[in-house]
């Protein structure tokens, strides 16, 4: 019937990204030959990144309600009640394949769609967090990848006024063909002004607001939902270009919209743009969609139907206005000099109908589109259990000391001041903790209250054990934030995989998000909102499995805080938590040792629950203020960080037994901090510790401008600093 | 004390001042671009911080030239006070309210740390909580911010002590390593002839408080306020 005279060939479904049995699929499902137009837009609604194919059946078991949920996953980005008829909403997306390819560019629009995900439902952006791996430094592309994001992030963000507040930044070799690029942001609203998707009413008018379209993105989505190789680069033209000055017009035009009532629904047209948005809002409403194509705001002339709706211009928002109120929402978006069309209207067909230049160009059934795309129970394979190491069985090659110093200044340990300096994470006044921390703290409005947040996910140990490092994922953002004195609430994640149709790359994801759910249910910390990225591979080589979790917990009173700097001579160093010395997977292992084995550590969630319920309480009562949790590096390297926040330094007298000194250091057992207390203080909480069950034992006393490992040379917090601040700066001028 | 902060599109720091000046005790109001005049009664122009117009030409350069800086010109001549921040400050130079031009930082980067400045004379209406010679805590947030004039400028500015704030060390000294983004002289701000329009890169709007970094950019806010009587 209509064919609109492109004949659809093999070649040309294949190029689209979908497999001859997918095509069938449409085929069937509509009852004739699709038009290129629809081949287009079948193309993007069920591409890997749009419709979860691979990844939906597992993500079915995650918890996502709790008392404090609004919405969990499904909407633009999830919303949790933080009191006070206030609401929090956040999301963590990634723009991995985009950033590799162009990296400025692939950064910024990333941070441009997280925002927009957040504002789209009515809330101010009030931080915003990112999560990223780079290949190994000796890459030669390296350099120039690091550079490249971190100047999109700072470019879109600080020209946008949202402070960058936290992060993480790694290096690992399997990261050299795709780097990971997650962006979270973090928004308020008040609880009964939040905007969903879901389009109502027959005939209300559908309004074109924002940037116009061009030809830039168009199949970006589906480019996200294929695997690299050499001629990726090629790929450059799919990226798109961020304005963030177009992106703050539209977050003030939108919110001044919002109030005047005008807004029935509102989406943002972030990947496969109009056709995903357009489409979203009808099937979420039941309702038919019309566009008519001869309204949309062009950049460039001559746009085909085919282009316009796939094409993934930024900027853009696509609404449902209250009929009559056309005039008045204009007035707003000229007011703030953005476009403003009315493309079409809401139907009661259930059919999506594209109209251009008196053709139509589209008619499909608006439910199957999204229903209907294809589900898989793909293979998978469980990754091989790993040998535990025995602590005592590991060598140490170099003094305990000798191998801080060289752990404090190595590329995954060593500050990443030079990334976050060129992030505004100042801006709005409200950044009550910086970067360098365990979680970052904003405060909420004029206070009192304040948000801990915070990204996280150690990929060794997602690899190692999939299940376990999903366990421990979730419970080191649970840990960072209660390390600052916040209640963990709840979690976006980014699930960062290879190609799910790789067996041992699907089993990695499954592992992963089971160990993620069991987590999430131990400890009361839902998901609420995520994104799956798959096919992150070059050239068959996968990278490590990746699901990075954006952790947000509340601070009923925001000067109620703890941060990990020591603050003061003479006190007491304990250390909460069971320590048995866990070397397997260790970055000691790892970059002191040079072997990369063995099982990850445990995760014993109940232990993980019960020690920093106590270590919040210790913070919230006012009895502690300097509490670092013990991660990457293990004691050792939680002590320096300490020492260098707050330029004390610190003697360890305690001594294991039975524990060779550089285990007890630097092994990387789960559940546990370190706090810093006054002795008076230290008597009662090792008394209250005790009293519970909890592990806690003083390890020492701080003081001195040097930190002193047991019977070892004392290392000044200088030289300390020294080494931790030196390698970014050198390896980015060439000089490391 | 009546303040008007102006907001242009792009404008993203309006807030912060908005919340400094008010705790210090000034009315303040946001006043939109398109304004051809300023609110009735106005003693201080605030040009806040943000990237006007997204800086996409020279930074400020368009900014300079909207409606409302006819009436901010004719404020600053009738001898009104004006406080341009970061853009703001960028503002004013392309306005041809102060001299000068702000530059791309030395290294090339946007820059946002915390950062002493040292307060050069303490007889402004800006700068009367100081005391001169003091280094001030406050923060910088910015990827123009290398201020570059003429010899024969800079020349005046120094000669007719209109240089208001330095980029310092925390005992008041000038360093190499105290003025990352390569102004000459150091300088982080300076006045205009009279002494009434301030332009600055550093940020005190976001010193205010001891919970979120430090108060000692709360002078700059209280000394304004001060040099007002207030209303009956």
């Amino acid at each position: 019937m209509i064919r609109n005279d492109v004949a659809i060939t093999p070649e040309l479904v294949k190029e689209h990204g979908l497999k001859p049995d997918e095509y069938e699929r449409f085929v069937n499902l509509i009852g004739r030959e699709p038009t290129i137009t629809e081949l287009g837009i079948v193309s993007a609604m069920w591409n890997e990144h749009c419709s979860y194919k691979s990844s939906r059946i597992h993500l079915r078991g995650l918890p996502t309600k709790a008392p404090w949920v609004i919405q969990g996953p499904g909407e633009n980005a999830g919303v949790i009640d933080i009191g006070d008829g206030l609401a929090c909403i956040f999301k963590m997306e990634s723009h991995n394949h985009p950033s590799f390819i162009e990296p400025y560019q692939g950064a910024a629009t990333g941070v441009g769609g997280i925002l927009r995900d957040v504002f789209t439902m009515g809330a101010r952006p009030i931080a915003s967090l990112n999560f990223l791996r780079f290949g190994e430094p000796d890459h030669p592309k390296t350099p120039h990848l690091v550079s490249g994001v971190v100047a999109g992030i700072g470019g879109y963000g600080n020209s946008f006024g949202v402070p960058t507040v936290g992060g993480s930044v790694g290096f690992d070799k399997r990261y050299n063909g795709n780097i990971l690029v997650n962006a979270m942001a973090v928004g308020l609203a008040r609880t009964d002004e939040i905007f969903y998707a879901k389009a109502t009413g027959v005939g209300n008018p559908i309004v074109y607001l924002g940037s116009k379209t061009g030809r830039d993105g168009i199949h970006g989505a589906t480019m996200a939902s294929a695997e690299f190789d050499d001629a990726s680069e090629e790929k450059r033209p799919t990226v798109q270009v961020g304005d963030p000055f177009a992106e703050k017009l539209l977050l003030e035009a939108c919110l001044e919209l919002m109030k005047s009532g005008a807004v029935i629904a509102i989406q943002d047209m972030g990947a496969a743009g109009l056709t995903s948005s357009a489409v979203e809002m009808g099937a979420k409403g039941n309702l038919g969609i019309e566009l008519d194509l001869d309204k949309v705001p062009c950049r460039e002339e001559g746009m085909t139907a085919y282009e316009m709706m796939l094409s993934e211009s930024q900027e853009r928002m696509l609404m449902v206005l209250k009929p009559g109120m056309e005039k008045e929402a204009e007035a707003i978006f000229h007011k703030w000099g953005l476009d403003f069309a009315v493309i079409g209207k809401t139907t009661d067909t259930l059919r999506f109908v594209i109209k251009h230049q008196g053709e139509v160009k589209a008619d499909l059934p608006i439910k199957e589109l999204g229903d209907e795309a294809p589900l898989y129970d793909r293979p998978w394979v469980e990754s091989p259990k790993q040998p535990v190491i025995a602590p005592n069985s590991v060598k140490a090659p170099m003094s305990e000391a000798e191998a801080l110093l060289k752990l404090v200044g190595s590329p995954d340990q060593s500050s990443k001041r030079w990334v976050w300096e060129q992030y505004d994470h100042l801006i709005l006044g409200n950044t009550v903790q910086t970067p360098g921390g365990d979680a970052a703290i904003v405060r909420v409005e004029d206070g009192p209250k304040g948000l801990a947040l915070t990204t996280d996910v150690t990929p060794r140990y997602c690899e190692a054990d999939p299940f376990e490092g999903g366990k421990q994922a979730v419970a080191e953002a649970w840990r960072n934030i209660t390390a600052v004195g916040g209640l963990p609430l709840a979690i976006t994640d980014n699930l960062n995989f290879a190609s799910p149709e790789r067996p041992e790359s699907m089993g990695q994801f499954v592992g992963c998000v089971r160990g993620i759910g069991e987590a999430c249910k131990a400890l009361d910390f839902p998901v609420v909102s995520g994104n799956v990225s798959l096919y992150n591979e070059t050239n068959g080589q996968g990278i490590l499995p990746t699901p990075a979790i954006g952790g947000v917990g509340l601070l009923d009173d925001v000067t109620v805080n703890a941060s990990i700097a020591f603050r003061q001579e003479g006190e007491a160093i304990i250390l909460i938590g069971a320590t048995q010395g866990w070397l397997g997977q260790s970055i000691y292992l790892r970059d002191v040792c040079g072997r990369e084995e063995g099982a990850p550590p445990p995760v014993d969630l109940a232990s993980e629950k019960r020690n920093g319920d106590f270590v919040r309480q210790l913070i919230r009562s006012g009895q502690v203020k300097t509490v670092h949790d013990v991660s990457d590096g293990g004691i050792a390297l939680a002590l320096a960080e300490m020492a260098m926040a707050g330029q004390v330094g610190a003697e360890i007298t305690a001594v294991p037994e039975g524990l060779a000194l550089h285990a007890f250091l630097f092994g990387e057992d789960q559940a546990r901090y370190l706090i810093a207390v006054d002795e008076d203080a230290a008597a009662d909480i090792l008394y209250a510790a005790g009293a519970v069950g909890i592990p806690a034992v003083t390890l020492g006393v701080t003081g001195g401008d040097a930190l002193i490992l047991p019977g070892q040379q004392a290392i000044s917090v200088k030289q300390l600093k020294a080494a931790h601040e030196a390698w970014l700066p050198e390896y980015m001028t060439g000089k490391s | 004390m009546k303040s008007a902060v102006i907001v242009f599109p792009g404008s993203n720091r309006e807030g912060d001042v908005l919340r400094a000046l008010k705790s210090a005790g000034s009315q303040a109001e946001k006043v939109w671009h398109a304004e051809t005049e300023l609110p009735k009664g106005t003693d201080l122009v605030v040009l806040p911080g943000g990237f006007s117009y997204g800086d996409y030409l020279r930074c400020g350069a368009i900014a300079g030239r909207a409606t409302v800086m006819d009436a901010v010109r004719a404020h600053a001549a009738r001898g009104g006070l004006v406080l341009g921040i970061c853009n703001g400050f960028q503002i004013l130079c392309e306005s041809g309210l102060l001299p000068g031009i702000l530059m791309r930082n030395a290294n090339l980067k946007f820059i946002c740390h915390r950062q002493f400045l040292r307060v050069e004379r303490n007889d402004t209406a800006f700068t009367r909580a100081y005391s001169k010679g003091q280094a001030i805590d406050v923060c910088v947030a910015h990827g123009e911010g290398n201020y570059t004039a003429d010899e024969e400028t800079l020349k005046r500015l120094e000669g007719e002590g209109l240089v208001a704030f330095r980029y310092s060390d925390a005992q008041g000294h000038i360093t190499a390593d105290s003025n990352r983004n390569g102004s000459m002289n150091a300088i982080a701000g300076i006045y205009s002839d009279k002494l009434n329009v301030l332009g600055m890169m550093p940020h005190p709007e976001n010193l205010i408080e001891d919970l979120v970094g430090g108060t000692d950019g709360r002078g700059l806010f209280e000394s304004l306020v001060s040099s007002f009587p207030k209303a009956a």
